[in-house]
């Protein structure tokens, strides 16, 4: 699933990224690893972007990169 | 004996810093980053050591100018001790950017700051367990409360003289995804995950983020930040006007008035004026209020609400803040692009900015069209001017297509600013306008106060003949419409001259005024920030926007002048 499509509050781990080396670059930077646990806090209206909780501090994602994001949910 | 220090943005190094050298150093990360260096001299245990803040980086392998300058930095120059900040409460993330510098083979110093968020999230750290596990010392530290600093300079000092340099663990590999989980697992060991204490941050989030409250209290809180600042500015501005304005009148003798040198000194103090008594009563206040909501936290979450509608201007969330600074004055905000990544986000970001309209402008707006048209057609204005901005925004970006991902922003926890830093961090900016942009400003009165005393200002008016017929302006305005890229308010205060008369009702048709509010609000911006343009953009940049403007303000008041011909 892309992590756009996660509901708020739902605990899930990051596949991998589908979107181009600055992006994986700039993710990475910010401590957004594939493996990481990450839940979905908010959402911004009008098409904003997404708030993240990862290693108990949050990251604002915009919807573009979020669409790029492949997360596991545990079933 | 030199000491560097390096951290993830955020983490409080530039604290760290401003407590030991002064106020000397930037401390916000996500406006006006420190994207160069700052060095101070510092006295540890009677010697003296030279201490540099390197620009906050997640990382010293980006491409990110400002880890271009930490790493260019600690390549090139004789760094005893790395100091490494730490964020105690994200501990594996400043883990893994230890783990970069360990590679570098030289002394260093983990300093765990921001102890205090540690505690309150519930967070107990196993410094010397960690210590021993890197063979380097780790040190706890609040540098906004200057706990611990002492205990870490010392440290560093030893490490310096015992040159221990860390030992290159075969652990510490050179791959990212590798030093990632091996700080995860130090920070699962090292640091203990008590109950963490839900507090009034959280509530406070769910208000300020809020879907609908939360815009409704941004612009609530725009709107006090601006009523503060126009109430304090006013306030200042008046006796300081008239101070400066008497100092002037005690300092220029009477004698020898109409020699050029006469002239000339007038035109110094005007430009003298001119920063101290116009601009900076507004400045101030502004940078020290956008200071305060930077350092609660609150400006990234603007960012969060505000990404979107951004993305339709062609830029994204975090240039909020070149927007909101260019209502107080456009320099400050051309100099805030280079938080921006990209090359491209910095010019259209830098472009808009210029075209919101600074205090200079609303005064021009106010004396004009205010005053004659009503303060209901100087809203109209203003709102007509955000749809410009926008539309150019779109343009700019068809033209110029975006290339960043989108918005990755670390949010970070709501804290209590300390006073002192809000200041430090004020002060900077604005020894930046004193130095970059006041010595122009008085240039430039110079100049034009001997242009005036030989009379050749008229000539100002041929030059710009082309415009004024074609908006159907009278022929005079020539003249403060040029004045006006030296100072916005002259082009008001000129005004008056040009026309021999301040009741510019009296001389100009209603329509008239408009137009020339109109393009005085879009056309080139001030010299001031023509500077800070050319410093942030290069020539070409600062041309190339210059001639945006004209083209944006030629259109608009055309525009308004033939609906104006139209309608009335």
């Amino acid at each position: 699933m892309r992590l756009i499509e996660i509901q708020p509050g739902k605990w899930v781990r990051i596949g991998y990224f589908d979107g181009g080396r600055k992006m994986e670059n700039r993710l990475l930077q910010h401590g957004l690893y594939p493996g990481d646990q990450i839940r979905v806090l908010r959402v911004a209206p009008l098409h904003g972007p997404l708030l993240i909780e990862v290693n108990g501090r949050e990251v604002a994602i915009g919807r573009g990169v979020a669409e790029k994001i492949i997360v596991e949910t545990e079933e | 004996m030199r000491f560097a220090l390096v951290g993830r943005p955020n983490c409080g190094k530039s604290t760290l810093f401003n407590q030991v050298a002064g106020y000397r150093a930037e401390t916000g990360n996500f406006h006006g980053t420190t994207v160069s260096f700052t060095e101070s001299k510092v006295r540890v245990a009677g010697q003296v050591v030279e201490v540099v803040d390197l620009p906050g980086t997640y990382t010293l392998t980006g491409s990110n100018p400002a880890e271009a300058v930490a790493r260019d930095y600690l390549a090139s120059n004789d760094v005893d001790v790395i100091i490494s900040v730490g964020d105690a409460s994200a501990l594996a993330q400043s883990l893994e950017l230890t783990f970069e510098l360990l590679a570098l083979g030289r002394p260093v110093v983990l300093a765990m700051n921001l102890m205090d968020e540690a505690v309150r999230l519930g967070l107990k750290i196993d410094g010397p367990g960690l210590a021993e596990n890197l063979g380097i010392p780790v040190l706890p530290l609040v540098a906004s409360k200057g706990r611990g600093v002492k205990g870490v300079f010392l440290a560093a000092l030893d490490a310096a003289r015992s040159q221990s340099i860390p030992k290159a663990s075969p652990m510490i590999s050179a791959d990212p995804l590798e030093r990632h989980q091996l700080a995860q697992e130090l920070a699962r060991e090292y640091a203990h995950q008590g109950v963490r204490t839900l507090g009034w941050r959280d509530r406070l989030d769910d208000l300020l983020l809020h879907p609908f409250w939360g815009y409704v209290l941004l612009i609530a809180i725009m709107l006090g930040l601006f009523q503060t600042v126009f109430g304090v500015g006013k306030a200042l501005e008046v006796p300081l006007l008239g101070f400066f304005n008497g100092l002037a009148a005690a300092l220029v003798p009477a004698e020898g008035a109409g020699s050029i040198w006469h002239a000339m000194l007038h035109g110094t103090l005007q430009g003298i004026t001119a920063g101290m008594a116009i601009v900076l009563p507004y400045l101030v206040p502004f940078l020290f209020g956008l200071g305060l909501l930077e350092d609660v936290g609150y400006l990234p979450r603007v960012a969060f609400l505000m990404d979107s509608l951004m993305h339709r201007m062609g830029l994204h969330g975090k240039a909020i803040v070149p927007f909101i600074l260019g209502y107080g004055c456009n320099v400050p905000a051309v100099m805030s692009t280079r938080t921006l990544e990209e090359p491209r986000d910095r010019f259209v970001a830098a472009a808009l900015a210029t075209l919101v309209p600074c205090a200079a402008r609303l005064a021009v707006v106010f004396g004009l069209v205010a005053f004659y048209l009503g303060p209901l057609t100087a809203l109209v204005l203003y709102v007509f001017n955000l749809f410009v901005i926008a539309v150019t925004g779109k343009l700019l970006t068809r033209l110029l297509p975006e290339d960043t991902p989108g918005l990755i922003l670390e949010i970070p926890p709501y804290r209590v600013p300390t006073v002192r830093a809000v200041i430090a961090k004020a002060w900077f900016r604005i020894r930046e306008f004193t130095v970059e942009a006041w010595p122009m400003l008085i240039v430039g009165s110079v100049l034009l106060a001997g242009l005036q005393y030989f009379n050749l200002t008229r000539f100002f008016n041929w030059l710009v003949v082309p415009f004024t017929w074609a908006l159907g302006l009278p022929f005079e305005t020539g003249m403060p419409l040029i004045f006006g890229i030296l100072r916005k308010e002259l082009s008001l205060v000129m005004l008056g001259q040009a026309l021999g008369t301040m009741d510019f009702g009296a001389v100009m048709t209603p329509i008239q005024l408009f137009v020339f509010s109109v393009f005085v609000v879009f056309y080139v911006p001030c010299l001031a920030t023509l500077i800070a343009l050319r410093r942030e953009l290069g020539t070409r940049g600062m041309l190339w926007i210059s001639a945006l403007t004209v083209v944006i303000a030629m259109l608009t008041a055309l525009l308004v002048r033939l609906v104006g011909l139209a309608f009335l």
